[in-house]
């Protein structure tokens, strides 16, 4: 961490201090906050490089980001937002990954006048009723990859599905997005202990129970374990589940036992669009591997980020904040417009997992939900 | 719920136990030998599946992979024991903890380093993929029942080597006195560093094995860790027997419960709210089964007071 952390710092004092020589007013500071070190690191690198890819492509040197490590640690992810108000004085923050880590910075760093712009998390808490003004989500809001993995699950004609996610906030938005659209009987529901790694249990009750087909909200590693588990188990149910458990990052580690498996998504990379193939192939130019749909999201952030500087000064909060909600950019998922609520309403795709060459990756199988809302939007008043 | 799914979750919860005893035997011997608390033990398993994984990845065979992971985490065993860990046994378990505590990261994130962010590629054989049908016709995959053979196996090798070898004497011996064995003549810190190594295997063999069903990614150490210890302070420190009484209670307890409490609490109440506080009571039953057994036997079962 420490000699990553270094490079990294000796990248960014090069890139800030390109930022400074220039001198001007009207220099936008981003404060970066992500997980780039232990078990979650993947998800936050992918963050971070498709941010700065982003910004990198637009050449514009009034955008000056600073990058923080919170090591999947709410009390660390803490410390750093407030060192990046306090001293860093950054006008925009973003870059959190993970739900609980969203709850204790976001509503802290709005109430303090900043601009938040999650490229990740999006707890059901801060799309109802605790929205913000300053608080914008560029991915999804939680429960809407699992709404659309149970519109799936109707239009594949299943009627009695296993459910299962691990046993936290995040876990719990999954399972209620999936019954939300889901219109079939349940053949079981399991909460499954956090960063589980044995699913023998769980696999045992889905052979017993009868069941048609099987949805899980594993993400990370517990998606690798279950998935390699499940195809030695002699279990032959039909898998969905959303994107998470399929990104570029962790299916070349589960190997064939993916081969096949729909996911949902809002993003894939053969999304037919001049943006999204511009940003697949200066991804790979760039990192020398494929993009993730944490990439994407990454990259449209900034790309949110950068329209609105072309638009407003971000001092003056409110012109800013009505041009970041206009979100006039190439989004690489094509439709993009926020809600009323400042969360994308947005497509969401069906994906299959396969296989290009030895490399495993997806491909768009059909759609899902269009110009999709969440449900909680209604509940969001400013 | 059915005697056939039952069976097939004791099998679950025999096969969990004995990977948690491949772990809990090298920390219980390294404490016991050595009165060393050794964080650290979660990255010797760690290196053992990217060891694995990485001999597998290059070469196709598991054999050899299960062989290199053996090797790889012994040897990163023996280096910290002469480089870091022999300077701490006269230090108090706070600065053990401490600089094993600095090992986890330097690991970690060495770890990272060498092999990138993204979890690895570790697969079982072939010739074991899939279930086998076992007598009163439970499908159980073939991979889990070698996972059970092999823990003990290893199991009764460990028993062997401690109850009838000469280094098994001096490992007994170096448990009851320290100083007494070194005026003996024994080569103490060569026997601390085998020690340290053998313990170090053993958690090595135990990420590869379970590293070509799981996720091999950094960081995967850290949970099994906690629980060799419930099971290290159930079975009595120190004690081999002990280590495999407490792993397969543990390994039975957490998988049963998982299992049983849900359905219990499903009796009286209504489904969901069955299985939120079924499962959260689940992931407490290690530990509340730990904090019984302290009550009546503060040593654990084995310990010698």
């Amino acid at each position: 961490m420490q000699f990553k952390s270094l490079i990294l710092a000796a990248g960014l004092a090069a890139f800030a201090s390109a930022g400074l020589a220039d001198g001007h007013a009207g220099t936008v500071k981003v404060g970066m906050i992500t997980t780039l070190s232990g078990g979650g690191a993947g998800l936050g690198i992918d963050v971070r490089d498709g941010f700065m890819l982003a910004a990198k492509m637009a050449g514009n040197d009034k955008l000056e980001v600073v990058i923080e490590d919170d090591q999947r640690k709410p009390e660390i992810a803490v410390q750093l937002a407030d060192k990046m108000i306090q001293s860093e004085k950054v006008d925009i923050m973003t870059g959190i990954i993970w739900s609980n880590l969203a709850m204790a910075v976001v509503p802290a760093a709005t109430a303090q006048g900043k601009f938040y712009i999650s490229p990740n998390a999006g707890p059901s808490a801060l799309a109802g009723k605790g929205c913000h003004p300053l608080y914008f989500n560029v991915a999804w809001q939680n429960d809407n990859l699992h709404e659309a993995a149970g519109a799936y699950a109707n239009d594949a004609g299943y009627t009695n599905s296993f459910i299962l996610a691990p046993n936290y906030p995040a876990g719990q938005d999954a399972l209620t997005g999936y019954k939300r659209m889901y219109g079939g009987e349940l053949a079981g529901e399991i909460y499954t202990k956090l960063g589980q790694t044995d699913y023998a249990a769980e696999i045992a009750q889905i052979r017993a129970s009868g069941a048609d087909s099987v949805f899980f909200f594993l993400p990370g590693g517990m998606g690798i374990s279950f998935l390699k588990q499940y195809a030695g188990s002699g279990v032959d149910l039909p898998v969905v589940g959303p994107a998470f458990s399929f990104d570029q990052g962790i299916l070349q580690a589960v190997g064939d036992a993916a081969l096949g498996v729909k996911n949902t998504s809002q993003w894939n990379k053969d999304l037919d669009s001049p943006a999204n193939a511009a940003f697949v192939e200066a991804f790979q130019a760039e990192y020398g591997r494929l993009p993730s749909l944490y990439a994407s999201q990454g990259y449209d952030a900034a790309n949110l980020i950068l329209s609105a500087m072309d638009k407003a000064d971000v001092k003056d909060a409110d012109a800013f904040r009505a041009a970041l909600a206009a979100a006039e950019f190439d989004s690489v998922r094509g439709d993009f417009k926020f809600g009323t609520n400042q969360h994308p309403v947005q497509d969401y795709y069906v994906r299959e997992v396969i296989k290009e060459g030895d490399v495993f990756t997806n491909k768009i199988i059909s759609a899902s939900l269009e110009d999709h809302v969440d449900a909680y939007a209604a509940e969001c008043s400013y | 719920m059915s005697t056939l799914l039952l069976i097939e979750q004791v099998l679950n919860g025999l096969q969990f136990g004995v990977m948690l005893f491949l772990m809990a035997a090298g920390l219980t011997l390294i404490f016991g030998v050595m009165g060393l608390i050794n964080l650290a033990h979660g990255s010797l398993y760690m290196i053992g599946a990217f060891a694995a994984a990485a001999v597998a990845g290059a070469t196709g065979s598991f054999v050899l992979a299960l062989i290199a992971s053996l090797a790889a985490a012994a040897a990163a065993g023996a280096i910290i024991e002469l480089v870091v860990i022999r300077r701490l046994y006269d230090r108090d378990h706070l600065d053990q903890v401490l600089a094993t505590f600095a090992l986890i990261l330097i690991f970690s994130e060495g770890t990272r380093w060498v092999f990138g962010s993204f979890p690895l590629f570790l697969d079982i054989p072939d010739a074991l993929a899939g279930p086998v049908m076992l007598p009163g016709g439970i499908q159980y995959p073939a991979y889990r029942l070698l996972i059970i053979a092999i823990g003990l196996l290893v199991a009764f090798g460990l028993f062997q080597l401690i109850a009838r070898t000469r280094i098994g004497i001096q490992i007994r011996a170096g448990e009851s006195d320290r100083e007494m064995i070194a005026a003996l003549g024994v080569d103490i810190s060569k026997l601390y560093t085998l020690v340290f190594a053998l313990g170090a295997a053993l958690a090595g063999l135990a990420g590869a094995l379970v590293g070509a069903i799981q996720s091999v990614q950094v960081g995967m150490g850290e949970p099994v860790l906690i629980l060799a210890f419930v099971v290290i302070v159930i079975g009595g420190i120190g004690s081999i027997k002990g280590a495999l009484v407490g792993a397969l209670l543990v390994g039975l307890t957490d998988t049963l419960g998982g299992v049983l409490l849900p359905g219990f609490f499903g009796t009286f109440m209504e489904a969901s709210a069955a299985t939120a506080v079924g499962s959260s009571l689940a992931s407490m039953s290690i530990y509340i089964l730990m904090a019984g057994v302290l009550l009546f036997k503060p040593t654990g079962l084995y310990g010698s007071a």
